[in-house]
């Protein structure tokens, strides 16, 4: 059986929520099939590894199977949060989008379930 | 009230998600409540919500109240509330908000004018007060948390997250409208539910479950299809007119979202699982000052067109504490942005950010590089460094930095304007700012230590 790897925005969708220096971060898989393969390959280190540049202190993953999602927990990554980051995005708001550009390997008959066109 | 499977549910629009939201939404979340409550069964109500305060929000507001003793409420109470008042009192949906903010007393004022203004009659209009630690009495009780953290700071708002409590014994009271300052964004939505069902204030289940109904709520369009929108990924219709939420919250507490009808946006479970996750730590121990909600094992299911029914909450005892956010002044904060386009410009960006680093020795300088890499970037310039010259050929070079005194700040954003002459070549578009700045630290106090209540205001408008 083939498999592609392809960003993760394909199979989950998720937004980015801050209080003071933590980010948290909620992937949704599009689909309930594609939840074990989000369970085995986004996990904490994949996710430390992701935002090494942000040197996050601490990285937790909670698991929400029936909602087929998982919430990521990221601490010290906001360079102090709201009032003290000098970014732009002072809550982070954007960081989805650097998780949902993770790269996941997915089996030949789970592609159908892939969100989106392969190219973005 | 007695509740048996035939109560009817109890209907919240919410109608703001934050201060600076559309005021442009409260009408059609009214329309869809009024046509509900008339075809709806007898006994059943409906609230109206404005969700306005976030953690700076207030401290903005203390400072306005400096000023003006009149001010420190939500600058655009008037226009989120002026083009529904009339309507709402009409047939009798009562409004919860904590557009208060940081003097709640005068935005009553204003709503008892602006209602005399409406041709309307009186409404009876409720404060809720005790969130508000800010003055000189309250320097002690924050001391003896915080210690020597507090030492120097100058404190411009301390504001306790206070609960449903004093909203619900408002609203038993017969205040037609509720005016806060900060209560945590889900009482908005337990108060009038716990009012409205009589349920105790320590039933821990159906509370949570209308904790993440008002968590649900709170940040309006966030659960309509606003701020969801991916082109050709997750495609959303109508994002120019995206509908606001409303919440049918049954007599257990579980909550069926739904929306404003005639708008854009939709409400379908993706949406509804993001803005449940939104913000929330452990799932298992959503912290509220009324309940510690769990959706450990909550589901969600469609049940119609733009209708999502939320099961499975749970709720544990509440936390013994109040988390307490203080507001102080945090010296000043420069920005300066400059532009290179066409061919070379990000390596020309990159060449105008060094000059300033070398100009600026003894300012932490923030860089980025708008168009080729920045808001994903850290402060510390660790992506910056690891990132090669990409080639951009349009890029905005945008510079900060912090500083206690006013005149080391100021030295950024002459430096960055002076690129106009001395920097690299073809720069443009120099915008600068200088602003003061608010810094926040948290900190616990027990809840017996900060008394709430509400009072009806008496108001010779």
């Amino acid at each position: 059986m083939t498999t592609i790897t392809v960003p993760l925005y394909r199979a989950a969708h998720g937004r980015t929520g801050d209080k003071g220096d933590r980010s948290n971060i909620s992937v949704i898989a599009w689909h309930p099939a594609l939840w074990p393969l989000l369970v085995a390959q986004v996990t904490p280190e994949a996710v430390a590894v992701q935002f090494r540049h942000r040197a996050p202190s601490h990285v937790r993953r909670f698991l929400l199977p029936k909602l087929h999602a998982m919430n990521f927990v990221l601490d010290a990554v906001l360079d102090g949060g709201v009032n003290d980051a000098l970014n732009l995005d002072t809550h982070g708001k954007s960081l989805s989008f650097l998780l949902l550009d993770l790269r996941i390997d997915v089996p030949a008959d789970l592609q159908h379930l892939l969100a989106g066109p392969s190219e973005g | 009230m007695q509740t048996s499977p035939s109560t009817p549910a109890l209907l919240i629009g919410c109608a703001a998600g934050f201060s600076g939201d559309r005021t442009d939404v409260a009408g059609p979340v009214v329309d869809t409540l009024v046509a509900r409550l008339a075809g709806g069964p007898p006994g059943q109500r409906a609230f109206l919500i404005f969700e306005t305060l976030a953690e700076r929000t207030l401290a903005l507001a203390q400072l306005r109240r400096r000023t003006d003793a009149e001010a420190g409420y939500e600058p655009l109470l008037d226009a989120m509330l002026r083009p529904v008042l009339a309507q709402c009192l009409a047939h009798d949906i009562r409004i919860v908000s904590n557009f208060g903010a940081a003097n709640p007393r005068a935005a009553a004022r204003h709503i008892a004018r602006m209602a005399k203004e409406l041709g309307q009659p009186a409404p009876r209009i409720a404060v809720v007060e005790g969130d508000d630690l800010s003055a000189a009495e309250h320097q002690a009780l924050l001391h003896d948390t915080l210690g020597a953290a507090m030492d120097g700071l100058r404190i411009v708002s301390a504001n306790a997250y206070i609960g449903a409590e004093p909203i619900a014994a408002a609203l038993d009271a017969g205040a037609q409208i509720v005016v806060c300052g900060r209560v945590a964004d889900p009482s908005l939505t337990v108060g009038p539910a716990m009012s409205h069902f009589g349920w105790a204030a320590d039933d821990w289940d159906v509370l949570g479950r209308a904790t993440m109904a008002g968590h649900l709520l709170e940040c309006g369009a966030q659960v309509c299809g606003g701020y969801f929108a991916d082109p050709g990924y997750k495609d959303v219709p109508g994002l120019d007119n995206v509908g606001f939420p409303i919440a049918e919250i049954a007599p257990d507490g579980h909550c069926t979202i739904g929306k404003s009808v005639g708008t854009g946006g939709f409400v379908t479970e993706a949406t509804v699982k993001e803005q449940l996750l939104y913000e929330v730590h452990d799932p298992a121990a959503y912290l509220t000052p009324d309940v510690v909600a769990d959706i450990g094992e909550a589901e969600v299911q469609a049940v119609g067109r733009d209708r999502v029914a939320v099961s499975g909450v749970r709720g544990h005892a509440r936390p013994t504490h109040y988390k307490v956010n203080v507001c102080h002044e945090g010296g000043w904060l420069a920005e300066g942005e400059i532009s290179y386009a066409g061919p070379r410009a990000e390596g020309r960006a990159r060449m105008a950010g060094e000059v300033l680093r070398k100009r600026l020795a003894g300012l932490d300088l923030r860089v980025d590089l708008i168009g080729a890499i920045s808001i994903l970037a850290d402060d510390a310039g660790r992506a910056l460094a690891a990132t090669p010259d990409c080639g951009a050929r349009d890029v905005r070079l945008r510079v900060a930095a912090t500083h206690a005194d006013r005149a080391e700040a100021e030295r950024l954003t002459r430096e960055v304007m002076a690129l106009y002459t001395c920097g690299p070549a073809g720069g443009g578009g120099v915008r600068t700012a200088l602003t003061p700045r608010l810094n926040t630290i948290s900190c616990l106090l027990p809840r017996e230590r900060v008394p709430v209540g509400f009072a009806m205001v008496e108001v010779d408008a």
